[in-house]
């Protein structure tokens, strides 16, 4: 089985779809790297990959070695820098056309699943992160099956649950939640994502998507709410186009200033990796604290 | 050794292989069942051993039987409509709750909102009706009626519990949007809207297959401007073209932001690639309208209420009003008589 030299597995679900499962486990897997860990992502969202976008690397494609395929890698590791290694497996590497629909029915997705799960020649990482499609159906009962067999003790560190702060959403995700107790999945915590967006011309803090409800819904499992993120435009921008961010003087988000610094330095300097620029990232703050908690409950469960 | 997906197989085998009728089973189905109705019935491993195995690898091959009897229970239905989406949380419900209360607005026009997805229903929610239960007659099951004009079904009214997990495998998924179609009393109705869960999988396979022989209207896509959205939607509108559905057009929900407090407006899911209109205009499908970002939207949603009714005269619901009216051009419905000008 390849994955028996991952330390640790992380599953990143919702029950509700566009909250931003595929972000959270894109910003998590660069804090775990920036932070010097070796980081895989599996993305089972099979009908809807959005990783290979995320990571800009949608032309790429797997190479088959003998015993399965090797995952794409985003970044090797820098130990100068303590950077670890990230690399991604999703379907979206297996197409022959971005566009081309993926029409199947659940047991060829609990096949496919499988495969990744049993496939995939990760070598030798600490964390492995699995994004999940919306909902609790096959792709989530394969996944949970397959690890309940295969996983040694400990490796499943457990779930990090998103969801936005709507009540629509979280009444969505807190069936997610009510599917880890039924599967036994330990929830690492909760993150709102979309949790307020502030106007880039007068600062003022709106929320969209109203706010609150991912706190209120963590209390009420009892499980540990790890932190509310902000819509950031910059961001977009940064898997988009790979554009650093840059933030106006006096920017401060969660009592971490932002404001710009030398845009001079980073002018020319477009050609380093994602993983150097989202450390400008307004964002990266709050995933390097919910990185670090996400370490904590793996360390403690050891 | 893995498989290679270079040459992906053709979809049409998908599409054109129908479920096959649930066979009598002399057993309860074991806990992981692919589905007496599916393919691999009486086939998989988990088939070993079960008393109802042989039972399910001779049932009939061959289309659905009962799809007369859908076609038959839905033929006071005038118009069918899908809401769609690749991506989740871009508004198709949302949108599906807008646009049966836009058509119900006209007295004379029933609706109906069919919600297929089974995992994650929001309809209930938004249509303030949650807490309601389905009434079972001798007729068949009753929708859940939001007012004289406009009936809900929803797999959220067969809950116990609000906040159940329904963990289902795809051919419990379908059995249930097949009884949704040929079990409940929808009765004579203008429209009928069928919102689904995000992807290209059962659900949608389903709803397809069962619908065909009934036609339908179209299908109205959602989609919110950022590329990695509109990846997904790209997806969804290969699919219709593939299974035959008419794309009635494409909207672009959550489009822009204006502060509230210094009307700046922002674009808070940057259309990096051009957006819907340029996806439209790339797929040649009709571009349906914009739809500002209004948190009041959601707000609305979550306390049940129309959107309509509660602002009338914000930007947003002008927006979805020439939405509204586009959808009913599409379908070759005179606007004024899909929803009257203010």
């Amino acid at each position: 089985m390849s994955l028996d030299r991952v330390k640790h597995i992380v599953l990143v679900l919702s029950g509700k779809g566009g909250v931003g499962k595929s972000s959270v486990t894109t910003q998590l897997a660069l804090s775990l790297s920036l932070a010097g860990h070796s980081v895989g992502i599996l993305d089972i969202d099979l009908t809807g990959p959005s990783i290979p976008r995320l990571f800009g690397i949608e032309s790429a494609k797997v190479t088959q070695a003998p015993g399965g395929w090797v995952p794409v890698p985003v970044h090797a590791a820098d130990p100068t820098k303590s950077i670890g290694s990230l690399s991604c497996m999703s379907l979206g590497f297996l197409l022959r056309e971005r566009g081309d629909a993926v029409v199947w029915r659940g047991p060829k997705k609990t096949a496919m699943v499988r495969q990744f799960l049993s496939d995939v020649l990760w070598g030798e990482i600490e964390y492995l992160l699995i994004d999940t499609p919306p909902g609790t159906s096959d792709e989530h009962i394969s996944l949970a099956e397959t690890l309940m067999k295969n996983a040694f003790p400990g490796q499943v560190a457990g779930a990090v649950v998103v969801t936005t702060p709507q009540a629509v959403a979280t009444a969505d995700v807190k069936k997610e939640l009510n599917f880890c107790v039924k599967t036994a999945i330990n929830v690492i915590g909760v993150v709102e994502n979309m949790s307020g967006f502030v106007c880039p011309n007068c600062s003022e803090c709106t929320n969209v998507f109203s706010s609150g409800g991912g706190r209120v819904m963590a209390q009420e499992f009892g499980v540990k709410f790890l932190a509310s993120v902000p819509i950031d435009p910059q961001f977009v921008m940064l898997v988009e186009s790979g554009k650093r961010p840059v933030y106006p003087e006096g920017t401060e988000i969660n009592g971490h200033d932002l404001g710009s610094t030398g845009n001079a330095v980073q002018q020319n300097d477009d050609t380093s990796p994602l993983v150097e620029k989202y450390k400008s990232c307004s964002l990266y703050p709050i995933f390097r604290d919910i990185a670090k908690d996400v370490t904590n409950v793996v360390e403690g469960s050891v | 050794m893995a498989p290679s997906l270079e040459v992906p197989e053709n979809i049409q085998d998908v599409l054109s292989s129908p479920l096959k009728a649930a066979p009598q089973l002399i057993a309860p189905e074991p806990e992981h069942c692919p589905g007496p109705e599916s393919e691999q019935a009486g086939k998989a491993d988990s088939c070993a051993g079960c008393p109802n195995q042989a039972i399910c690898a001779s049932a009939p091959k061959g289309p659905d039987p009962e799809i007369p009897l859908i076609t038959a229970r839905l033929s006071g239905i005038k118009h069918k409509v899908l809401i769609l989406s690749g991506k989740g949380g871009v508004g198709k419900s949302t949108f599906t709750a807008l646009l049966a209360h836009a058509f119900a607005t006209n007295e004379d026009n029933t609706v109906g909102i069919m919600d297929t997805d089974i995992c994650g229903p929001s309809i209930p929610k938004m249509m303030g009706v949650e807490t309601e239960t389905i009434h079972v007659s001798g007729a068949g099951w009753s929708p859940v009626w939001v007012m004289e004009n406009l009936g809900v079904m929803s797999i959220q009214f067969m809950l116990p519990n609000r906040d159940d997990a329904i963990i289902w495998r795809g051919p419990k998924k379908n059995g249930l949007i097949k009884k949704f179609l040929k079990d409940v009393e929808w009765g004579d109705m203008d429209f009928l809207l069928v919102d689904t869960p995000p992807g290209t999988s059962d659900e949608h396979l389903s709803v397809n297959s069962y619908l065909k022989e009934s036609g339908v209207d179209g299908a109205v896509v959602i989609t919110t401007p950022q590329e990695v959205a509109l990846l997904d939607v790209r997806k969804e509108i290969d699919f219709c073209r593939k299974a035959g559905i008419k794309v009635l057009g494409i909207v672009e929900n959550m489009s822009g932001f204006v502060c509230p407090k210094c009307t700046h407006e922002s674009q808070i899911f940057q259309a990096t690639t051009g957006g819907a209109r340029h996806l439209a205009k790339e797929m040649n499908i009709p571009f349906l309208g914009a739809v500002p970002l209004d948190p009041r939207i959601g707000q609305a949603a979550d306390y049940g209420e129309s959107f309509f009714d509660s602002f009338p005269n914000s930007p947003a619901c002008a927006a979805l009003k020439n939405v509204v009216r586009r959808v009913g051009e599409e379908m070759g419905l005179k606007p004024e008589s899909v929803l009257p000008e203010d």
